[in-house]
């Protein structure tokens, strides 16, 4: 972009800054509310993702137990049941699973681990969370408007989510679409931060082909998100214009309850195109950061370099932009063009290939390991089994003549909580495990995290796998209530039952977790600063938890890649990342 | 989707140009530099507010190429009934016009450390702009008072729908401006106000070419051009 010549030094942030330069915190409500400090306002996000998303927990036992033992819960009736499903699948896809991916680890590691004092625009990054707070504030509003939220299933294909037959039409729907555009106004603004804190704040010595793969996995999909979450917010605005003003963007000519409506010839399927143009993306906006954790995760607790590092950051990127040309492999059943099938089934199924040489890789990195059973270990294995699993589903809906019967049962249920669910879940509670210590300057109980891990891996496949079978049976998704058909046997009937009381005891092993964290707070074991003695700048931090600034006077210097791990005649089994050479006795690349 | 589809392949070609210049074929597993010694970053020697602009001008360009893509798929079907342009945005045009001239001036003369052309300019650039906003207003009225209303057709929904994106973020480059404006009749120093003028005007600049491809868009006149493209495609 310039022909200015290159100097590292220059071109490096300064290992000094003056003190006017960083932003200071003068009262108690600048430091704790109305922060600045990327860490700050990363527990603000990670906690409210977290609230909303306990929201949406306890709406999936509410689905359970309509499901598992239909007409036992008068509570629950066929219009609150499609109000949860909708909620419960939007909260935590948007304002749990991104949030805290992007706002929550992205806040807290991404200046850590290149070795900043914050994000570049500080108070951006303040107001990034104060607009997520109100999206999530209207959202929950919803439930206590005249109508409740809206029942249109997380996708909100119209016409049915703004006709009157479906629950939620007067405020509900409106709220969620508002709801939604602030939060894409939101996210854009923490977006940028963290988007140009890694290509402008990395410290010295720092390189792209030095980062650890969770930055590699944040940027990636943070630049997704910033691409795809624009067709939402127009998919967004125009369903708006269709609701409020009588717009007719997408709502095709009809009649409702004997009466032609005044809306004409709009194309229900111009929203799906953008809304999976977005959609399909955001599964990986997910998965990238996932990815590039456990990574993180496995390479520490294997205490090995990670296998093929160059082909990790590759596959990163490949997915990325692979990711965009697949969207329409969620709409193969909207009467398309068979040629089109053709070409996203393809597309669809190349992303197996980077996808394939990631799950090879850790793999590989565990291969003669010096494996360390540790929570977050068990967690980050946890997530590569569901993950392949999920995958695996995923190669059957991808081709258009196995998703056409397949689609609309609980197959596609079963498939993508494995792949998008369970997986980054997996990684995202591994991965508190694992930085607990650094927030808080205490561990969590390990006792009662093996049990949490436990209770969650094995009840998560006591739920989800029965869910396959069910779908090839041929039970519907989305429905309340399945009824006495023909060709559900009794012993489907069961296996709801069975699945609903698996999930209340997954349930119960998360309180559990919500135990040990405010525990632990107070009682945990004094972590020091490296527990686990990982190589990664954030663990080198002088002060643990961080101090403001994150490095004291000076900022680190890097001296190497992030996985020097069991380096053979190296002193201890891990340099960290600003050691230089000759601070060990290390053989230059006698790791490789 | 083509619109969006065609703007995604500049930009993984941006991208992977930039990708190119990062050495991502290094085996950083070999490297180990001594004490005092290390690699430079590869970060951009531009300040990282005009990069945040930049990325920002990413997201926008997609938002609005998402909007043409909507609009293009949207005009295929038999309902759609174009509307007459009101010729006051012909005006309009150029008024936007001068607004990204005068600003490009200020940027100019913030370069000569000229600060009362920078002062003009900013105040210039910034009351065609609100010129601009006025003018669109009145060219809304305009086609309310002939009977398009946003709802009566698909093509007039668009038409307020996009020309109200568009205004809103010119409403938001204006308080970058009136901050800017601010700043420099507070007396701050020139190298204080360099760079928001320059990235008004670069901000400016972005949003003169998205309306000319809007209105391009509007008139109908990309029509001609988007059936050349289809034809060569198909």
């Amino acid at each position: 972009m310039v022909d200015v010549p290159y100097d590292a030094i220059a071109d490096a942030p300064p290992a000094e800054v003056a003190e006017v330069e960083l932003y200071h915190p003068k009262s108690w409500w600048t430091h704790y509310v109305f922060s600045q400090d990327a860490k700050v306002i990363a527990i603000q996000y990670s906690l409210t993702a977290s609230a909303i998303g306990l929201v949406a927990l306890v709406l999936s036992w509410l689905m359970r137990l309509q499901l598992g033992f239909p007409g036992t819960f008068s509570f629950i009736d066929a219009n609150q049941y499609l109000q949860f499903i909708t909620m419960h699948g939007m909260i935590m896809v948007i304002y749990l699973l991104t949030a805290l991916f992007l706002g929550g680890f992205g806040n807290y590691l991404i200046p850590l681990m290149v070795g900043a004092r914050d994000m570049v625009f500080p108070y951006v990054n303040m107001l990034s969370y104060w607009v997520y707070l109100l999206a999530v504030v209207v959202l929950a509003s919803t439930f206590f408007v005249p109508g409740g939220p809206t029942g249109a299933g997380w996708t909100l294909y119209p016409p049915q989510a703004i006709l009157s037959g479906t629950p939620g039409q007067d405020w509900g729907i409106i709220l969620m679409l508002v709801s939604l555009i602030l939060f894409i106004i939101g996210f854009t603004m923490g977006g940028l931060n963290y988007v140009v804190t890694v290509l402008q704040a990395r410290t010295r010595g720092m390189t792209l082909m030095r980062m650890p793969l969770t930055v590699w996995g944040i940027f990636t999909a943070t630049v997704m998100a910033l691409l795809a979450f624009p067709a939402l917010f127009v998919a967004s605005v125009m369903m708006l214009f269709d609701r409020t003003l009588g717009t007719s963007f997408f709502m095709p000519a009809l009649v409702e309850m004997g009466q032609q409506m005044k809306y004409s010839g709009g194309s229900p399927i111009l929203f799906q195109h953008l809304f999976w143009f977005f959609g399909h993306p955001e599964v990986y906006i997910v998965a990238l950061p996932a990815f590039g954790i456990v990574s993180d995760l496995i390479s520490t607790h294997a205490r090995k370099n990670i296998f093929g590092y160059r082909m990790m950051v590759w596959a990163i990127v490949g997915i990325g932009a692979l990711s965009f040309v697949v969207w329409a492999h969620h709409m193969y059943v909207s009467g398309m063009h068979p040629q089109f099938g053709f070409f996203f089934a393809t597309t669809t199924l190349i992303i197996a290939i980077p996808t394939a040489i990631k799950v090879y890789n850790w793999v590989l990195t565990l291969w003669r390991g010096d494996i360390h059973l540790t929570v977050p270990m068990l967690f980050a294995l946890g997530f590569i089994i569901t993950f392949v699993n999920g995958g695996l589903t995923g190669l059957f809906l991808g081709n258009v003549v196995v998703d056409v019967p397949l689609s609309d049962t609980m197959f596609v249920v079963a498939h993508f909580h494995m792949v998008m669910g369970v997986a980054p879940i997996m990684v995202v509670l591994g991965a508190i495990y694992h930085w607990y210590p650094k927030v808080t300057g205490r561990m969590l109980d390990d006792w009662l995290g093996k049990f949490h891990f436990w209770v969650t891996f094995l009840g998560a496949y006591l739920i989800f796998f029965p869910m396959h079978y069910l779908g090839l049976l041929g039970i519907p998704r989305r429905y309340h209530d399945i009824g006495e058909v023909a060709f559900i046997p009794p012993s489907a009937h069961q296996l709801n039952a069975f699945i609903t009381v698996v999930a209340l005891t997954v349930g119960f092993a998360q309180m559990v977790f919500l135990f040990n964290l405010v525990w632990s707070l107070f009682k945990g074991r004094p972590s020091g600063g490296n527990p686990w003695r990982a190589t990664t700048l954030e663990w080198q931090t002088p002060e643990t938890p961080p101090g403001h600034g994150n490095w004291g006077k000076e900022l680190p210097v890097v001296y190497r890649w992030a996985y020097d791990y069991s380096v053979p005649g190296a002193a201890q089994d891990f340099i960290p990342q600003n050691q230089p050479r000759g601070a060990t006795q290390a053989v230059h690349g006698a790791a490789s | 989707m083509s619109a969006i589809i065609l703007f995604l392949a500049v930009i993984a070609v941006i991208v992977g140009w930039w990708l190119s210049q990062q050495r991502l074929t290094s085996k950083p597993w070999l490297e180990e530099d001594p004490i005092g010694d290390f690699p430079g970053t590869g970060a951009m020697t531009l300040p990282a507010a005009k990069i945040g602009l930049g990325v920002f001008l990413a997201v926008a360009s997609s938002l609005f190429a998402l909007f043409i893509s909507a609009y293009s798929m949207r005009m295929n079907m038999v309902d759609w009934r174009a509307l007459p342009v009101p010729g006051l945005l012909w005006f309009n045009t150029g008024v936007l016009v001068l607004s990204s001239v005068a600003l490009q001036w200020a940027q100019v003369a913030a370069r000569r450390n000229d600060m009362d052309s920078v002062i003009v300019g900013l105040c210039a650039g910034g009351a065609s702009a609100i010129t601009f906003l006025v003018g669109q207003l009145f060219a809304w009225q305009q086609l309310s008072v002939a009977g398009y209303f946003v709802a009566s057709n698909p093509a007039n929904s668009f038409f307020y729908l996009i020309t109200a994106t568009h205004g809103l973020h010119l409403m938001g480059g204006l308080v970058a401006l009136g901050r800017t404006t601010a700043k420099v009749w507070r007396g701050a120093e020139m190298t204080q106000v360099r760079l928001s003028v320059e990235l008004c005007a670069i901000y400016w600049h972005f949003l003169l070419l998205v309306w000319l491809v809007l209105l391009g868009l509007l008139t109908g006149w990309t029509d001609g051009f988007v059936d050349i493209c289809r034809q060569l495609l198909s």
